[in-house]
């Protein structure tokens, strides 16, 4: 019974980490198809912190679970991750736009640059 | 929501006195019982019983932790086409939130929800200014997903 458990815990542990390594590629990939910086933001803002949080969470299982050792950092580190990936993808783009990035040829509305929030 | 929880916790620790026992078991069994004194001295306490504002929250991140896998799926699709054919536009979403952390709370809700990057904040707080991947079909779910949220964390910070 206590076999079966562990088979399964691993089992799912396995799906885990497959699935955020997949999510970390795709966001590379992201990062080198798509044609600007706010849609890059997107690829790398997304699929990497949600890849990494699934790994985290993944070994945080494995050592729990398999080796009967509680991490609390790691589950403080998913933590962290999720707060401030998306602060850093605001703050990027942020930045960029206000340094006079252009958008890719495909945008199609901008109502940003006609209330011209001050550069502050 | 704060008082009702120290008033919860100083009477599971009363229960531990009481019982001589200090052990997390009895601060657990404690805390129990605490609940329902203070769920009976609900209309003596300031706000509502809070354990209703506490099953918001959980509905809150409930609802992120979905929007926070489709948001995952709608990348990898957008990113594996073989022809990449967005439409990005930025667009000024009106907000009627009005406290700063329920400002923050939900731009960084949109920033991981899908399609959708906020890129300013205008300076009265009334307008958010946001990137979207792709306006051609996403524009008019969008903004239901984001009256969903501004609802949710209205309902959350409600007296």
């Amino acid at each position: 019974m206590n076999d079966l458990i562990q088979n399964i815990a691993i089992s799912f542990i396995m799906v885990l980490i497959l699935i955020g390594a997949l999510l970390s590629l795709v966001s590379t990939i992201g990062l080198l198809r798509l044609p600007d910086v706010y849609t890059r933001t997107h690829a790398a803002s997304k699929a990497s912190t949600l890849g990494v949080m699934m790994m985290m969470f993944g070994a945080f299982l494995y050592f729990w679970i398999v080796k009967g050792h509680f991490n609390a950092e790691l589950f403080l580190a998913v933590l962290f991750i999720f707060i401030t990936a998306p602060v850093g993808a605001h703050l990027i783009t942020r930045s960029a736009y206000y340094y006079g990035v252009e958008p890719s040829k495909s945008t199609s509305h901008d109502d940003l640059k006609e209330t011209n929030v001050d550069q502050s | 929501m704060a008082i009702q929880i120290l008033i919860n916790v100083l009477l599971a620790l009363l229960w531990m006195f009481i019982n001589n026992s200090f052990q997390v078991s009895s601060f657990l069994f404690g805390y129990i019982l605490g609940l329902f004194t203070v769920y009976i001295m609900r209309k003596f306490l300031p706000e509502e019983f809070y354990l209703k504002r506490v099953i918001k929250i959980l509905k809150l991140v409930y609802v992120f932790a979905v929007e926070l896998f489709k948001a995952n799926l709608s990348v990898l699709k957008i990113v594996m086409k073989p022809q990449i054919d967005i439409e990005p536009a930025f667009f000024a979403y009106p907000t009627e939130l009005e406290k700063d952390w329920q400002i923050t709370l939900l731009s960084s809700l949109i920033t991981l929800t899908p399609g959708t990057v906020v890129v300013a904040v205008s300076h009265d707080q009334r307008t958010l200014y946001v990137h979207a991947i792709d306006t051609k079909d996403v524009d008019e779910s969008i903004h239901g997903i984001k009256r969903s949220f501004e609802k949710m964390i209205k309902e959350v910070s409600e007296r």
